[in-house]
């Protein structure tokens, strides 16, 4: 089977999968973020914390709630980094840096897992499990949580209650994202992922050197790595790592599997709102972004025309012969489009256009297909805009899911926007202008531009992947990527929950002849156009002088 | 029965003429671009500019490169330098333009409330009639003052004494006079008007400087004019946008740096500049002066700029039957023999009945025998020895007495008990047919005669309401545009169900009281609706306050017009579907325009991206498309074309975008074709010719 057939054979795959999971697991998340009935196990959780399940919020509290959550879920895993040394399963691991263990706990707290650090001589088992997998599950829970607040912004009418920060949050968990990486994690080792608590394997190379492997429940991490959209490997080298990822079936798995909630959420929109239709345009939108960045990807790397790559045969620097160019640049568009950062090639090793094209990606705002929650967030409040201009050109105020576009969900819209592109022109900018941050580029020129713009652009966007060979590790990079982390976080956060208040306390408006539609091809073609020249037009100017100077 | 109600046919002076027109009107002067300059550069104060976020971070850019150009002069940074400030300029004219159209009107409107002299009643009692003069600015609300005939109005107020002919072309522009009059709908004037005829007292019900006359003024100046929610929410937008093209192009310099080809602040304002949607800021606030000017000049006065924008929304119109959907009166349509009698003997009597019936009825009588049977109208005097009774509402009847025949037209039972008065048996001759003609919600009137002392029954003539040319297919525009009509009416529902279907309306209510009216209002509103209405009386007032768009007819009471957030001085009903169509237009041409200037941007990174690298990384020449002559003139052209675009605009920003009723589907393909899909090819073309024109310049690189 050649390569083309292969490549194709795989997203072929991935396409009918996703198509056949969209429906039951999207109308399951539906049920379980609307259903008047807890579980047992919930009951229990609620008696524990003192959370009374019947209890509406105000999106004021809904939002405090989540930031008090992120801010004790950082302060915690801070302090379990700090205090490694004294803990069990510690491996011999020492108590990690201030600067790095406040940039590790943002990460994860944030649904990030941009690791500064090397995850197997850093973390003992008690950090990896007790807080970093905790986290992969408690992020990216939080996530969907925003995101069905959201919606519930629009199916409610005159009403100030979003639902339950924490119910929503403990069922996700409970019934989505523990059920899931259970069978995922299953599945992961079936095809051959480690699962274990070994302490480290003492091996004699072929050399003759003495080498430390380190074991661990990999399996049952990289399965909730992937479902979470978190991207946090137990190794450094993350999915390229062949105890986390050791064949194409399981890469093939692993990339379904980042992808699967996001997308499954359009279906849960759809049916909340109570118009499928709507859901099956923004799945569209997502699909159109992420298959033309897959065939872009894919091109500029297999029809490379560098002299070095066209010697070699293929691009293959930095990509894992057992994958190949296809199912790397297939995944690599699914981890960067999700916000997941996982790799399984390394991104600084892809042509100037490629790798330009993977921070296009991310630089949409994460909604090709995007994070768990956020992706479906993120493109909602694109939606929003386009639909203002839109709306104002069919001649009346614009209107979206039964609720106007006024001045103030503008304003929230206009802030969220804004949000990203500023952190992360600025703490680019910022590196850039001095000599400190500039040292940790490992190649000059247009490259090294592109190693620090992919970080913050990463950690901003909460995807984690790195583009390698930026040495982050410093005390510049630990603290900025953290606030960017925290930053690009919360503060979108915040807007949405603004908006979900300020939508759910409209009344819901008929739909005439005169309502703009918003599931028709013209509206997604629409959506399509609006993300891309957005994102386009902002980066433009710093990705010419970085991945275009490169590749051009 | 409703018949005959005496009453003077409402003025509809625009009627025909506005459906033919719609919305549109307002071409650009070119010769007001020069007059408006001295206003365009006032405006160029920091002050005024700092409400206009996008053209004030221009303006600000343009500060710095002239600093700048001063310390590293060059041809092409002074000639960027100049390229900036006028691209601010622009921007000011286009408001200066836009405002310069209203300041005309205004000018006339100031003439009309010259400083009068007004007749103060001093005791309450009008009858006694004792008057201090004083000067109008004096009145206060309740004085009541006479007015004669060729007196100008002191104020506003209600007629509460009198009646007279007014002559109102000083604000609605209309020459022919007006009735007003106490009691009734009719009862508002307006001050600055003038009495042609008689001697009114009117109650003053404006306090000094809030009259209608200097709320006219400060609206078609825009001195009052508040950002409407719309546009709020666009300001909004745009200026998130420009924060990101700010931090875009300030983190450029840092990258720039780094990639050994640090750029010059000339350049990167002009980047700047050329990303920030400087086309709709530019023209943000002409739409909106445009558009209460649109509405100015279909004579309608809107209190609010969100007024306006509500039309544009509205769900529901409620439209009064009488004068809206039909003609103000009912009209003959057939004449209906009793048996043994021939058509054209009825005809004839009906037509020499009705010679001396000035009503609106009576003469579609006449008009309808002329046309349909051939008899020529003969006036008062061709026949000899004829008495004509004319109709007054006692009797409800007119005719004629001639050769010993009386012959008598009028209200079926007024005629019938005339006839049996003189021995005739009417019921069996035409109690069917009278009966019929009401069931379909027609009026039937009778006709009869009395010859030597035997009265006969004739026949019956058919009135019926009659609906307006082209109605039908307005409303089903209406419909298209996703707005549902309803038919407000005093008529029985059978009357009101026949009219509807022919009219072609949603629905209707039948025998609708002034609290039914709220009521279905209110239930409108409930369902997420916005309702807009016309109304003239008293009795509307209250609906008026409740719609989201309330029109109130100038010719209506002072307390319709309080409770309306609109006023048409033509006081024609059918405005109210112009008024949403120009409430449309509004939206559609910042939807449009704000399009357009985004869709820009594309074309103008290809000039200036490789024009600033290219220098430094020959790869990037790749992106230079459009193959422009020089890094210089590649920016210099881009420069141009976004200051000039802005001139190029401004009709159509005046004018507003061609609006044709449709759905909102073909109407976002239409106009994201025309200017999305225009709005990124353009510029390519513009730009590119700009650059042919300017590589020829001596001193530009």
């Amino acid at each position: 089977m050649s390569d083309t057939t292969a490549g194709l054979l795989q997203a072929g795959a991935l396409i009918a999968a996703l198509a056949l999971c969209w429906r039951p697991l999207g109308d399951y998340m539906a049920r379980v973020v609307t259903s008047e009935k807890d579980l047992r196990v919930e009951r229990g959780i609620y008696r524990v914390i003192g959370v009374d399940s019947k209890s509406d919020q105000r999106w004021s509290v809904y939002a405090a709630s989540v930031v008090a959550f992120a801010f004790v879920g950082v302060v915690v895993l801070y302090v379990i980094q700090r205090v490694q040394a004294h803990l069990p399963l510690s491996l011999g691991f020492k108590g990690v840096d201030p600067a790095l263990a406040f940039n590790t706990a943002a990460s994860f707290v944030t649904n990030t897992n941009w690791q500064a650090y090397s995850g197997e001589s850093t973390m003992g088992h008690v950090a990896q499990m007790a807080g970093l997998a905790v986290q992969n599950f408690i992020s990216a829970a939080v996530g969907i949580a925003v995101a069905v607040a959201l919606i519930r912004g629009f199916v409610r009418s005159r009403s100030d209650r979003l639902g339950n920060f924490w119910v929503d949050t403990i069922r996700i968990i409970i019934r989505v994202l523990l059920p899931l990486s259970v069978l995922a994690a299953i599945a992961l080792i079936l095809m051959g992922a480690i699962q274990n608590f070994s302490t480290g394997t003492d091996v004699t190379t072929l050399l003759g050197h003495h080498q430390t492997i380190t074991g661990g429940p990999v399996a049952s991490q990289e399965a909730i790595k992937e479902l979470g959209t978190n991207g946090g490997g137990f190794y450094n080298a993350n999915s390229a790592h062949p105890f986390e990822n050791p064949t194409a079936l399981s890469n093939w798995f692993e990339n379904f599997l980042l992808l699967l909630i996001p997308v499954a959420l359009t279906r849960t929109f759809g049916t909340m709102v109570g118009d499928r239709r709507q859901g099956i345009a923004l799945v569209s939108v997502m699909a159109a972004l992420w298959g033309t960045l897959v065939v872009a990807v894919t091109t500029f790397e297999v029809h490379h025309h560098g002299t070095a790559l066209q010697a070699a045969g293929a691009a293959m620097e930095g990509k894992e012969t057992r994958f190949g160019e296809w199912a790397s640049a297939l995944f690599a568009v699914s981890t960067t489009g999700t916000s997941t950062g996982a790799v399984n090639s390394f991104h600084s090793s892809f042509t100037g256009l490629g790798g330009g094209a993977l921070i296009l990606n991310m630089g949409l705002g994460e909604i090709s297909p995007g994070g768990v929650g956020s992706g479906i967030y993120g493109i909602l409040v694109l939606a929003i805009m386009t639909v203002f201009v839109a709306g104002l050109m069919v001649g009346r105020t614009p209107e979206y899911l039964h609720k106007k576009i006024t001045g103030r969900e503008i304003k929230l819209v206009s802030l969220y926007i804004l949000t990203m592109p500023v952190i992360v022109l600025v703490g680019t900018g910022i590196a850039m202008s001095f000599a400190t941050p500039r040292a940790s580029m490992l190649n000059a020129g247009p490259h090294g531009l592109s190693e620090v713009l992919y970080s913050f652009m990463s950690a901003t966007n909460n995807n984690g992947s790195a583009f390698a060979g930026l040495s982050a590790n410093t005390p510049f990079y630990n603290v900025a990527l953290g606030i960017a982390m925290l930053l690009g976080r919360i503060l979108p956060m915040l807007f949405v929950l603004g908006l979900a208040g300020s939508l759910g306390q409209q009344q819901k408006i008929p739909k005439t002849p005169g309502t703009l539609p918003t599931h028709g091809p013209l509206f997604i073609g629409m959506l399509i156009g609006v993300a891309v020249i957005v994102a386009g037009l902002t980066f433009f100017p710093v990705l010419a002088l970085g991945p275009l100077a490169e590749g051009l | 029965m409703t018949t005959m109600i005496q009453e003077p046919a409402v003025p509809e002076p625009m009627s025909s003429a506005a459906a033919a027109k719609r919305v549109g009107a307002g071409l650009l002067d070119p010769k007001m671009l020069l007059t408006s300059l001295p206003d365009a550069a006032r405006k160029l104060d920091p002050r005024v500019m700092a409400r206009n976020p996008v053209m004030f971070v221009v303006e600000i850019g343009a500060v710095f490169s002239t600093v700048t150009a001063f310390s590293s002069s060059s041809t092409f940074s002074w000639s960027v330098v100049v390229w900036l400030w006028l691209t601010v300029l622009f921007a000011n004219l286009a408001e200066a333009v836009a405002e310069g159209r209203g300041k005309a009107q205004a000018a006339t409107l100031r003439k009309a409330k010259t400083e009068t002299t007004a007749h103060r009643l001093i005791a309450t009692d009008t009858l006694s009639g004792e008057t201090e003069e004083i000067m109008a600015s004096q009145l206060t609300l309740g004085d009541r003052v006479i007015v004669v005939a060729g007196q100008v109005i002191p104020g506003d107020g209600d007629v509460i004494e009198g009646v007279a002919s007014v002559d109102e072309s000083a604000i609605t522009g209309e020459s022919a006079p007006v009735i007003r009059e106490s009691g009734g709908d009719r009862s508002s004037v307006t001050g600055g008007t003038r009495v042609l005829s008689d001697r009114i007292v009117v109650q003053i019900t404006a306090k000094p400087g809030e009259s209608f006359i200097d709320r006219m003024i400060a609206l078609v100046e825009g001195a009052s004019r508040q950002k409407t929610p719309n546009e709020i929410a666009l300001n909004i937008l745009l200026a998130s946008l420009t924060i990101v093209f700010v931090a875009a192009t300030a983190t450029l310099q840092p990258f720039a740096v780094f990639s050994g080809d640090e750029q010059s602040i000339v350049v990167l304002v002009a980047l700047l500049v050329c990303l920030i949607p400087t086309t709709i800021g530019a023209l943000l606030s002409a739409i909106g002066i445009a558009g209460m000017d649109r509405l100015v000049q279909h004579n309608v006065l809107a209190m609010s700029g969100r007024a306006v924008e509500a039309a544009g929304d509205v769900n529901t119109l409620l439209l009064d039957k009488t004068g809206t959907i039909t003609l103000g009166n009912r009209q003959a349509s057939a004449f209906v023999p009793a048996p043994g009698v021939e058509i054209d003997r009825l005809a004839d009597a009906a037509q020499l009945s009705s010679l001396a019936d000035e009503t609106p009825e009576g003469r579609s009588i006449v008009v309808l025998a002329k046309s349909a049977y051939g008899l020529r109208e003969r006036g008062e005097g061709e026949i000899a020895r004829a008495r004509f009774v004319p109709f007054t509402a006692q009797t409800r009847m007119s005719g004629i007495d001639v050769d010993g025949r009386q012959i008598r037209k009028g209200a079926a039972a007024a005629v019938m008990a005339w006839v049996r008065e003189n021995g005739g048996h009417p019921t069996e001759d035409v109690g069917a047919a009278v009966d019929a003609i009401s069931a379909s919600g027609g009026t039937p009137l009778v006709v009869a005669e009395v010859v030597e002392g035997v009265a006969h029954t004739l026949g019956v003539v058919h009135l019926k309401d009659v609906v307006k040319d082209g109605i039908r297919e307005r409303f089903a525009e209406m419909r298209r545009m996703g707005i549902r009509t309803v038919m407000i009416t005093g008529d029985n529902p059978l009357t009101a169900k026949a009219i509807a279907e022919e009219a072609g309306v949603d629905d209707f209510l039948a025998e609708a009281t002034p609290e039914d009216k709220i009521a279905l209002i209110k239930k409108e509103q409930e369902g997420g609706r916005l309702v807009a209405m016309t109304g003239d009386g008293t009795n509307d007032a209250p609906a008026l306050a409740q719609a989201d768009v309330g029109v109130a007819m100038n010719s209506g009471t002072s307390a319709a017009k309080e409770a309306g957030n609109m006023v048409d001085l033509d006081s024609n009903p059918t405005k109210l579907i112009e008024i949403v169509e120009i409430g449309k237009q509004l939206l559609i041409t910042r939807g449009a325009l704000t399009t357009f200037s985004i869709a820009n941007d594309v074309a103008k990174y290809f000039a200036i991206i490789p024009a600033m690298f290219a220098g430094v990384y020959p790869g990037l020449d790749k992106l230079n498309i459009m193959k422009l002559h020089s890094p210089e003139s590649a920016i210099l052209s881009a420069v141009i074309f976004n200051a000039l675009i802005i001139i190029g605009l401004i009709p159509l920003a005046l004018r507003g975008v061609r609006y044709t009723p449709s759905s909102a589907g073909s109407m976002l393909r239409r106009n994201l074709l025309i200017y999305g899909v225009g709005g990124i090819v353009s510029p390519f073309i513009g730009i590119k010719l700009l650059d042919l024109v300017i590589s020829q310049i001596p001193g530009i690189r």
